[in-house]
């Protein structure tokens, strides 16, 4: 009940001004192109005739969501799976990499974390240079692995995966050395008194601790995993993959199929940050933490 | 033999100094002055070689006498420099004709340098100064030295220029391009990020006042920011080019969507930041919505709306670039890196992915900068 | 002897009860309680008495659901909008972005006083809590003690007549306590302002009030209220007095017999 009045109405109230808004916005941003094709053909339509004009162009500046949505289903649920005309095949493609440069990204942040935690030198001299790169536009270097890897003859998932590997490292990595860095002084003066060694510490004091702070840069790592997916595909000359679906829409002006495939991106990061939400959930009843 | 305090750092150089020197040749052309002793063959190190052992072992050697840190990092440091400056030196006009022994006694070099990195990060000195100077210098080290080992192994090796130049022709493709990367800063930095950036930052706040102000719009907005935050936004770039055309509109309209949320968010976070009591406070004082928002709210929102600031230096520079990717005129950042590469100009753009790192960095430290000066009584800030 | 004075605070069957999520909580029942001007009224009981809810309502940050109460015979929430009231907090809180000075310039600043009335004040007020000279500091470079104190002068800024104080000293150490309490008597003395004051220590009530309101809870209800027949004039030694520990026997006793234990 609580949740209906708080969180559901309100959240889809806005949706729908949204909605409206765009409807306004694409009636408005077409009519000019409208008004040109009709007094190029001499039509004189009435205002209501206008708009419905207006809302079913074939490559309108701003496609209405009837017609996004209309594409959408017809790409996702009507072609064959295998069709690289059909998103579900663009969006697993770019999946794939994605979740292929994630797993890398998780486990590479996990074990420099745990360097930096333990090794003073590394912590000194490693970590400024991770804060650092923070500051960086990595996306910026995407299109040369790809393209370089491709001139040494390595093409298709790997370097995407690399490019996403390198997004989602960073995240982890911080969030894993806050995590690991957790547990209270006196947690840990505890442990000291039970004379445990650095791994029995390790084990059961810091990386319990550490889970929250790894499940919630997790949730970042992914989305930027993503990210660093679909940037990748851009330099591939519109191969496959929602940045290639993306690309081949802005050549071509196939304003739909843009935002189709906009909404595809966005379904699949929704996806994967309510799965790893979920895991770390999961994760964090099975370790006895209060369903929140 | 209590003078004596083995580290595991020199210990292994000496091994890996005298595995080289065992080993022979350092690069292809030595082996073949050495078979054939009458011809004059010109290889790397002639005379250079018996110094670099000679420096990295007594290095080594001496770094393991109980000194004063301070004697013993410079004696490690000084150690390490000079082998490895004279290796680089050395290999010039050689490349791709290095052996082993070149790897090993760079990798002794390197392991000297690793020394006197933990020996400079065990120090506590007393002075402010010096902590902070040491603080700078130990990351500054470990840069060098991932620098001199990208240097030494590219032209070693002889890596194909395409798939990795070494860092010294991307400095020297700096210092020659110039006004071609000021040009494209000016357009990417000083059009598209800077005023996207602005925009973007501004409505977020002022939309994160409006939530503020109506509980309804707060419950629906915040919601859909937060989701908003985990999609691929920069997808938006080709729309925007079609919209605004190819100059730096686009891209600040690119910018301004991708900075809008994280300001909405954080700004509204940092709102409800307030403690109890001092609202509590601002109502005995009978204060009114604004005051309170100006004297209390506001600034305890400080650390927010900066970390907002923060990630959104980082989220305009690349919304600026990757917008570029769809189409630009002849200029700019992302132009230059998507069309240089088409071009396998790797030098350029490496040269643009450096700029572009050095003006997300001065982005990021400004605004850090500001922070520091604004919110200084925050314990993140006093605290150190 | 107080039913003469006008009175500052008149609750009359005041009751207040939460909604909760447990059900709802009666936080107060019944509290009839006049306080009349220039009293020192401590508030005493166990925690969940309703004692600092009391204060609360007076200051209209809780409103009651039955029962009535007057500010100088205005409705709190008018008395509150008159600024009638200075309230100081179980903590500081005063604002680390501003310096003490700055601190205790902020309620001046919301009614908008001109800036030289607002120097003038601060300056008393800083030498009536012995600030004087820490000014320009800010908050965290104090110790709790003169935070404490600051935010006291904050409130007296305000000129008001009556002043609340919901344990303003629960969280510092016995000496500092001991010595604020000292201070705040002697500020009382030179002001002649009605404090309410609220506290879980039997002899910080005993030592600075002209009268002791024990209270219990569930319900937070008046159990007792005791008048002190020690003089105005208290140094810290009155608390080894004879006096003294009569009526602190009287509280406790009180307390004990509100307060039922078996839970």
């Amino acid at each position: 009940m609580d949740t209906l009045r708080s969180k559901i109405i309100p959240v889809t109230t806005i949706l729908l001004i949204i909605v409206a808004i765009w409807y306004v916005g694409a009636v408005a941003m077409n009519a000019p192109f409208q008004r040109d094709m009709d007094s190029r053909n001499n039509a004189t339509p009435g205002t209501m005739e206008f708009i419905g004009k207006t809302l079913a162009q074939p490559k309108p500046t701003l496609p209405a969501p009837h017609q996004v949505a209309q594409n959408f289903f017809e790409n996702t649920f009507t072609r064959k799976i295998t069709s690289n005309r059909s998103l579900v095949y663009h969006a697993w493609v770019t999946l794939s990499s994605t979740l292929l440069g994630f797993a890398f990204g998780t486990v590479l942040g996990i074990v420099i974390a745990v360097g930096i935690v333990h090794v003073t030198t590394l912590d000194r001299s490693l970590m400024p240079w991770i804060i650092a790169s923070q500051t960086i536009p990595i996306l910026a270097i995407a299109p040369m692995v790809i393209v370089v890897l491709a001139a040494v003859g390595i093409t298709g998932l790997i370097p995407k995966a690399l490019i996403s590997t390198y997004l989602s490292f960073f995240p982890v990595a911080v969030g894993m050395v806050k995590g690991l860095r957790s547990p209270e002084l006196m947690h840990l003066d505890l442990m000291h008194t039970y004379n445990a060694s650095r791994s029995q510490t390790f084990w059961k004091l810091r990386v319990p601790a550490s889970v929250p702070f790894l499940f919630a840069s997790m949730k970042v790592a992914v989305a930027a995993s993503l990210v660093g997916a679909i940037v990748g595909e851009l330099p591939t000359g519109a191969v496959a993959g929602i940045g290639a679906k993306l690309l081949a829409g802005a050549y071509y002006s196939q304003t739909i199929d843009i935002w189709s495939a906009l909404v595809a991106g966005s379904v699949v990061a929704a996806l994967l940050v309510a799965l790893v939400g979920l895991a770390g959930r999961l994760v964090d009843r099975a370790m006895g933490g209060r369903p929140a | 033999m209590k003078a004596l305090k083995p580290s595991w750092q020199a210990v292994l150089a000496i091994v890996l100094c005298l595995v080289a020197a065992i080993w022979g040749a350092m690069s292809v052309p030595e082996v073949a002055a050495g078979t054939q002793p009458t011809a004059t063959i010109e290889y790397p190190y002639m005379g250079t070689k018996g110094l670099m052992y000679g420096i990295a072992i007594v290095a080594a050697v001496l770094s393991m006498f109980v000194l004063v840190p301070a004697l013993e990092a410079l004696i490690l440091f000084a150690g390490s420099t000079t082998v490895a400056l004279l290796l680089l030196h050395g290999i010039a006009g050689f490349e791709g004709t290095a052996r082993a022994p070149y790897y090993l006694l760079l990798a002794a070099a390197w392991l000297l340098g690793w020394r006197c990195v933990a020996v400079l990060s065990s120090m506590k000195p007393s002075s402010r100064g010096l902590a902070t100077a040491l603080k700078l210098a130990v990351p500054a080290l470990f840069g060098v030295w991932i620098l001199v080992w990208w240097e030494a192994v590219t032209r070693g090796a002889g890596i194909p220029f395409i798939l990795l130049p070494p860092p010294s022709s991307v400095g020297v493709r700096i210092v020659n391009s110039l006004p071609v990367l000021w040009a494209d800063v000016n357009q990417t930095i000083f059009h598209s990020v800077l005023i996207g950036y602005v925009l973007g930052c501004a409505s977020g706040f002022i939309a994160a006042i409006l939530a503020d102000r109506f509980v309804f719009l707060r419950r629906g907005l915040i919601p859909i920011g937060n989701m908003v935050s985990a999609l691929p936004i920069i997808g938006v770039a080709p729309i925007m080019v079609m919209w605004f055309g190819f100059d730096w509109h686009s891209k600040a309209a690119v910018v301004v969507i991708m900075t809008f949320f994280p300001m909405l968010v954080n700004t509204v976070a940092g709102l409800a930041a307030s403690g109890h009591m001092e609202r509590d406070l601002m109502r005995t004082y009978a204060s009114n919505y604004w005051q309170t928002l100006a004297k209390l709210r506001l600034p305890a929102a400080g650390p927010f709306i900066f970390n907002a600031l923060k990630i959104n230096s980082t989220l305009a520079l690349i919304g600026a670039i990757v917008a570029e990717f769809f189409g630009t005129p002849v200029v700019g950042m992302g132009f230059r890196i998507s069309t240089e590469v088409g071009r396998m100009n790797v030098d350029m753009v490496w040269a643009e992915i450096a700029v572009a790192a050095l003006a997300g960095s001065v982005f990021y430290g400004v605004v850090a900068l500001i922070e520091r000066a604004a919110t200084f009584w925050h314990p993140s800030v006093r605290g150190g | 002897m107080t039913a003469v004075k006008p009175a500052v605070v008149a609750a009359s069957k005041l009751g207040l009860t939460f909604q909760t999520n447990d059900g709802p909580v009666q936080a107060l029942s019944n509290v009839d309680l006049t306080i009349g001007k220039g009293e020192f009224v401590s508030f005493i009981g166990p925690s969940g008495c309703g004692k600092t809810t009391f204060l609360r309502v007076i200051a209209d940050l809780e409103k009651p659901t039955s029962g009535s109460i007057t500010i100088n015979g205005m409705t709190p929430e008018q008395a509150r909008e008159k600024r009638a009231y200075g309230y100081v907090f179980q903590a500081a809180a005063l604002f680390p972005w501003r310096t003490i000075e700055r601190n205790v310039a902020l309620p001046l600043e919301i009614i908008g006083l001109p800036k030289a009335e607002q120097a003038a004040r601060i300056k008393r007020t800083m030498e009536l809590v012995n600030l004087a000279g820490f000014e320009k500091k800010y908050p965290w470079q104090l110790s709790g003690g003169m935070q404490q104190r600051a935010s006291i002068a904050r409130a007296l800024a305000f000129e008001a007549d009556l002043l609340l104080m919901d344990e303003p000293f629960g969280a510092l150490d016995e000496i500092v306590r001991d010595h604020l309490n000292e201070q705040l008597l002697q500020l009382w003395a030179a002001t002649d302002k009605t404090i309410c004051f609220v506290t879980h220590s039997i002899p910080e009530a005993v030592y600075l009030s002209t009268r002791i309101v024990v209270m219990s809870p569930r319900p937070g209800r008046v159990t007792d209220v005791i008048e002190s027949t020690l003089p105005r004039e208290r140094p810290l030694d009155i608390r080894e007095t004879p006096e003294f520990l009569a009526i602190a026997a009287r509280v406790r006793d009180g307390l004990r017999a509100g307060h039922s234990y078996e839970d």
